[in-house]
């Protein structure tokens, strides 16, 4: 805990046992010495610098500090740090291609899917789960799949446009999609 | 929110795992999913001295349906995969209609079936189900293992009967005797909250008629409850609407709600006479819609 | 060729915002991302009693506790005079408890250590012994005879009344009550609610001794009167603290006052001499920082019987918490209240407010609101719906005769204000045309028949945003302007900062597009900056939907000077005289010869590269815009409902909102603002509410209890809207960001008591939830007050 939280004494206190742990972080193998306790937002925060993984609240309840466990979505408040040890994560910054944007985050863009942006990583990974398992969800899918994931700004209709447009252009121009399809129900 | 210091191991095998909690000596606690540990932990309403994670323990991430029709799930099993099964949803549909009402989507993907049963929350969904169709946990510890009824299995709020050395590894529905049939119905101010009040019926049903019941009631007692008057009210003769205004008056009954910000008690009566109704009239119409 | 101001991103332009291309890929710069050298955490421990005196806090086994470098107690502050701080409503608030907690959650005491894990295991090794006292939990209780003294630290405080205050004209009122045919009468409740946007309160303080600099990262929504409030209570020269407010997510009024934690941080970082970082959980948060609402009502409407309302007289008492930290910049006491009926054309009108001290938490922040204009326009709906109940009277009929006339502005309320302009009968006629009004009430009819019932709410409201002119507002006595400050290189590109602070509202889109409209420089090429008060100018920050009346109005009056000066460069470069120069936009052109003209790139370069003679080099300025008056914008929300009456469960079938906003700058975010601010109408209506058990113990302090609603249960809304610009601001813009928070709850209430009519329940206090919409609907009884918390029925 020390080693991550603070620049001044690296090395943790000697009565706290630590775990050294490897985690596949957006395709990268990563190692860090943990405390058990440590939460796995706070590893992705504190060591990894990977500072779009959010924390707003301490219930399970938010959602905004969701990220993608072996694919599946998880809200890293409410996993340890040793959990991971393994295990493959990936985060927003993970999303983007080295050239250019996931659907995801083109559809969040393009539809006003946000306005502060606290809430935005972990809607985004919620949707990209959805969207690997289900690739042309109806607006109910995707509100049902977003359940978990709060937002006090937009009022999830235009998240809910976002998601819809991201699974447009995945499925390509070849299933009728193409991205704008949504645009035309909505003036 | 921080969790206190705590001791983590991650034992590989189940005899590993009830070693560590037998040396813990009550205070260890089981991490599975960790949907409900972890925030108490982190709200320091929980603070063991040791967490014994069970997650790298290979093969108890199991559903099956048994040939004999029995339906065995595994202590890692979580509650996404029980929404996503195929075989649960032709098998069971009372287990089918809970998986997608426990906690959020997010959640359900860490969070296990066993565990909520351990957690013995009296606002968890997955113990009315299972009070309902007369499930079992199965309980291993340094003496091998157990079967334990649901209806037993939960003490009390947030209590349970395991020995501070047991592992729960797998629960178990038995086989129906005839064509399952019934449903889940919750009350929940929006989604994640928990139960205001909830309501399993399960059925089986042979030519028409009820051949068992149970009635599991969510959040209207101190610990998960079963209706059996209700239940046994049904039992014996084909579904009717005489039959079913029975079945939920005693539930209501059976219900022994408090008030409080969820609403007060009487309401939630309602709400559990309501959705014993909503439930059997859903059965009785399928069945004439399938005759 | 002229340009086309859409394509360059000016007014109208839905164009896609700027700042999301670090929030999708989670590049965003909150407070907490922030990491600096040498940095230590806080932690705060907090009451768990609403009322006890502090008979003795140990901090000896925390000390002891590796790790730890400071613990921090209420006589520590008091020792160096910070124990108590201002409220910006001019009283007192404990930063760290000395004599007794006042509420559950005050803050006891506070640990700094290496990591936020051991600073909280120091914070469990507090002991603190309390004295229980009698808690308060309303203002009933406030108002005993015998009630305990909350106060007792404030001289000459005799009870636990903070204000009794009165406006409007009694007698005029008291005459129109006298000849009127009817007089109708509704007690509410709008309960207590936190604006809670998902990031918490946090703060970095960072005290650099060789230089004497204090510089603060901080969520607040007002750097500048951040700063200003800083000088006060730490005694530092303003021009040695630096308030930076980074990326904020969201506000919604919470951002606003001063929170213990800051100064107790900044206090810290000056004794420990290294950065100190706090970071606020949801808990602290829900359970200390400042709620809006809490208000009850007495209210009566004096009418002809043909539903022309003749008199209004209200009398509202609020619950304002232990400390009066309302963060109201209004000259009046109850805020803006009084704003209530101003967009109908009513006799007389008269309200006295009262405020009174609880055992709660300080605030009455305004949550998403002008300063209690939400509680006005919700009483004002709630009372005309009941009013037109009683008199048999169609619900949109008593609206349409009651309301201002378009040829009626500027029109003076009974109240005083003067509202400025508006087309209140078409925005109504638009809302019942789309949501299908003349058909609803049929389909009704048969549902009902068939023992379904559905519901119709109208609410339709004018609100007073963009606090504000001098006259009726100050902030420590400071005027509510805004300012901009913009700076034109060489090349045509530009930076931008204004006084506002965005917190997801879209400056850095919006504020480019006003730019573009008065300059024609293509909003891209602009760049905005706020929330550094070293950098930006003076301003009040964004709350009371301000931004776009006030801030936004500066954008356009310095873009307004640096045209000005732009024009004697053109003047200059064509080699005629300024008279004979004519605009368009991104060009001036001789008026003679058309074709002849420079770009406004042409002449900032050579405002750096080849001014006249006599002339200033440099082609910025600054423009502080001090409002003449507030924007008026109206809307109606129409929703729809069906009530289960088995349950109490009721579910939005449509929500038809009609905006007159004034000219949109950007209409793809003010239809996010609107959808945002009904998504909160619904929540305040449906679900979301903080209450308290019998000993002051919160109820809504996690996420578990304080509801929030999710994608699920949201519902779809239908955005329509009317345009009447603004007849004082420079572009024709009202506020928007709140109108469908204020306006919105009365729908949705007025619908599912229109739904249940049968019964002749006359009111549910929000939040409407199942059991007290089954409560009614099987009692025929009003539900009213918070909802019971551990009342166990005998």
């Amino acid at each position: 805990m020390t080693s991550l939280f603070s620049e001044i004494s690296p090395e943790p206190a000697a009565d706290v046992p630590v775990r050294r742990i490897t985690v596949t972080v957006n395709g990268q193998r990563r190692s860090a010495d943990v405390e058990p306790r440590l939460l796995l937002a706070h590893l992705l925060r504190q060591a990894f610098r990977l500072t779009g993984t959010h924390t707003g609240c301490d219930t399970t309840n938010c959602g905004a500090c969701t990220v993608l466990y072996d694919g599946q979505p998880v809200k890293s408040c409410t996993m340890l740090a040793v959990q991971a040890d393994g295990h493959e994560v990936t985060t927003v910054e993970g999303l983007a291609g080295a050239s250019e944007l996931h659907p995801v985050q083109e559809g969040f863009r393009d539809e006003h899917g946000l306005q502060c942006g606290f809430c935005t990583p972990g809607m985004m990974l919620a949707a990209k789960a959805l969207l690997d398992r289900n690739p042309d969800p109806t607006e109910d899918e995707v509100r049902w799949a977003l359940s978990g994931n709060l937002c006090r700004c937009t009022g999830y209709q235009n998240i809910v446009k976002s998601v819809l447009w991201a699974a447009d252009k995945m499925r390509g121009p070849d299933t009728g999609g193409g991205g704008d399809r949504h645009d035309e129900e909505q003036p | 929110m921080y969790p206190s210091r705590f001791q983590y191991e991650a034992p590989t095998t189940v005899e590993a795992a009830i070693d560590l909690l037998h040396r813990g000596g009550g205070e260890a606690k089981v991490l599975a999913g960790g949907q409900s540990l972890i925030p108490m932990m982190k709200l320091r309403f929980a603070s063991p001295e040791l967490l014994v994670d069970i997650n790298h323990i290979p093969g108890l991430d199991y559903h099956r349906v048994d040939p004999d029709g029995s339906i065995h799930i595994g202590a890692l099993c979580r509650h996404v995969d029980l929404e996503q099964s195929t075989t649960l949803a032709d098998a069971q549909p009372v287990l089918a209609a809970v998986a997608p009402l426990v906690a959020d989507p997010i959640v359900r993907t860490r969070g296990t079936l066993v565990g909520s049963l351990c957690h013995a929350d009296p606002q968890g969904d997955w113990a009315s189900a299972m009070v309902a169709l007369d499930g079992q946990v199965v309980a291993q510890g340094p003496q091998g293992r157990r079967s334990i009824p649901v209806a037993d299995f939960v003490a009390g709020p947030f209590q349970n009967v395991l020995a501070h050395d047991e592992v729960a590894v797998e629960a178990v529905v038995p086989a129906p005797a005839g064509t399952p049939a019934g449903g889940y119905l919750k009350l929940e101010r929006r989604i994640g909250d928990f139960a205001t009040a909830g309501v399993a019926v399960a059925l089986d049903l042979v030519n028409g008629s009820v051949s068992r019941a149970g009635v599991g009631l969510t959040g209207v007692g101190s610990s998960t409850i079963a209706a059996t008057d209700a239940a046994q009210a049904l039992v014996g003769a084909a579904l009717s609407p005489d039959a079913i205004n029975r079945a939920a008056d005693l539930a209501a009954e059976a219900a022994q709600p408090r008030s409080d910000h969820r609403g007060s008690a009487s309401y939630k009566r309602q709400v559990v006479r309501t959705f014993v109704v909503r439930i059997l009239t859903n059965v009785l119409e399928s069945d004439e819609r399938a005759a | 060729m002229t340009l086309d101001e859409v394509k360059i991103g000016g007014l109208g332009a839905s164009r896609k915002r700027v700042e999301d291309n670090r929030f999708i890929r989670g590049t965003g710069n909150y407070v907490d991302d922030i990491v600096l050298p040498d940095m230590l955490h806080m932690e705060i421990l907090r009451s768990p009693l609403a009322h006890a005196r502090i008979t003795s806090i140990d901090t000896s086994k925390a000390w002891e506790i590796p790790g730890v470098h400071l613990v921090l107690t209420g006589e520590m502050m008091a020792a160096r005079n910070l124990a108590w701080m201002p409220t910006l409503s001019y009283d007192t608030q404990a930063v760290l408890a000395t004599d007794k907690v006042r509420f559950q959650g005050q803050e006891v005491a506070c640990v700094i250590a290496d990591d936020p894990y051991t600073a909280k295991d120091a914070c469990e090794a507090i002991v603190v012994d309390y004295e229980p006292l009698a808690p308060i939990v309303n203002p009933e209780q406030a108002l005993a005879p015998d009630a305990p003294l909350i106060r007792d630290d404030k001289e000459g405080q005799a009870d636990n009344v903070i204000f009794d205050w009165e406006v409007g004209d009694r007698e005029a009122t008291e005459r129109a009550f006298a000849e009127a045919d009817h007089v109708s009468t509704l007690d509410l409740h709008y309960p207590r609610s936190h604006p809670s946007p998902i990031e918490a309160c946090g703060s970095i303080a960072d005290f650099d001794r060789s230089t004497s600099k204090l510089t603060v990262y901080m969520t607040t929504q007002a750097p500048h009167i951040i700063r200003a409030a800083v000088a006060l209570v730490a005694e530092l020269p303003e021009h040695m603290i630096r308030i930076i407010s980074p990326d904020l997510g969201g506000g919604f009024g919470n951002k606003v006052p001063v929170y213990p934690g800051y100064v107790a941080s900044i206090l810290a970082s000056i004794l420990l001499e290294r950065p100190v970082k706090w970071i606020e959980d949801k808990s602290g948060n829900l359970i200390s920082t400042g709620f809006g609402r809490d208000v009850y009502l007495k209210g009566e409407l004096a009418l002809r019987k043909d539903g022309k309302i003749l008199g209004v007289r209200m009398h509202t008492d609020s619950d304002h918490g232990a400390f009066f930290a309302d963060a109201q910049p209004s000259k009046f006491k109850i805020g803006l209240m009084h704003s209530t009926f101003a967009c109908y054309d009513v006799g007389a009108a008269h309200l006295t407010a009262r405020g009174v001290y609880t055992n709660k938490a300080p605030g009455g922040v305004a949550y998403r609101c002008s300063f209690r204009v939400t509680e006005a326009m919700f009483f004002q709906e709630r009372m005309v719906q009941a009013a037109a109940d009683e008199l048999g009277i169609d619900q949109a009929e008593i609206r349409r005769m009651n309301f201002v006339r378009d040829d009626d502005f500027p029109h003076r309320t009974p109240f005083g204000f003067l509202t400025d302009s508006g087309q209140y009968g078409k925005c109504l006629e638009v809302g019942l045309e789309a949501v299908g009004y003349a058909d609803f009430a049929r389909q009704k009819e048969e549902a009902r028949r068939r023992g379904r019932l559905l519901g119709i709410g109208i609410s339709t409201m004018t609100e007073p945003l963009g606090a504000g002119n001098s006259r009726e507002y100050d902030i420590l006595g400071i005027k509510m302007f805004d300012s901009a400050e913009l700076r034109v290189h060489t090349s045509g590109k530009a930076i931008l900062r204004t006084g506002a602070k965005t917190q997801g509202q879209g400056h850095e889109t919006t504020w480019g597009q006003i730019v573009a409209h008065e300059l024609g420089i293509p909003a891209e090429d602009i760049i905005v900056e706020e929330g550094d008060t070293d950098t930006a100018p003076f301003g009040m920050g964004t709350y009371a939907s301000r931004s776009t009346p006030v801030a936004g109005a500066a954008v356009s009056m310095v873009a307004r000077k640096i045209r000005a000066k732009a024009r004697k460069l053109a003047a200059h470069l064509l080699e005629v005289s300024e008279e004979d120069i004519e605009w368009e936009l991104g060009r001036f052109y001789v008026r003679s010869a058309p074709d002849r003209g420079v770009t406004i790139q042409e002449c900032a370069m050579a405002a750096y590269t080849n001014v006249p003679d006599g002339m200033e080099p440099g082609l910025e300025n600054t423009a502080y815009y001090d409002p003449p008056n507030l924007t008026w914008p109206f809307a109606c929300y129409i929703a729809t409902v069906e009530v289960d009456p088995e349950t109490g469960v009721w579910d939005v079938l449509n929500l038809v909102a009609v905006d007159d906003c004034g000219v949109r700058i950007n209409p793809m975010i003010v239809e996010g603002q609107i959808m945002g601010g009904l998504t909160e109408a619904f929540a305040m209506a449906s679900m979301q509410f903080i209450t308290f058990d019998a000993d002051g113990n919160c109820v809504g302090s996690n996420y578990m209890d304080y509801l929030l609603p999710t994608a699920w249960e949201t519902p779809g809304f239908e955005l329509h809207e009317v345009v009447t610009p603004c007849p004082h601001h420079p572009i024709g813009a009202k506020g928007v960001g709140e109108c469908a928070t204020v306006g919105g709850p009365a729908a949705f209430v007025n619908a599912v008591m229109d739904a249940i009519s049968h019964t002749g329940v006359r009111n549910i206090d929000m939040p409407l939830l199942p059991d007290r919409v089954y409560e009614a609907l099987s009692t025929g009884r009003d539900v009213s007050g918070a909802p019971p918390v551990k009342t166990d029925e005998s």
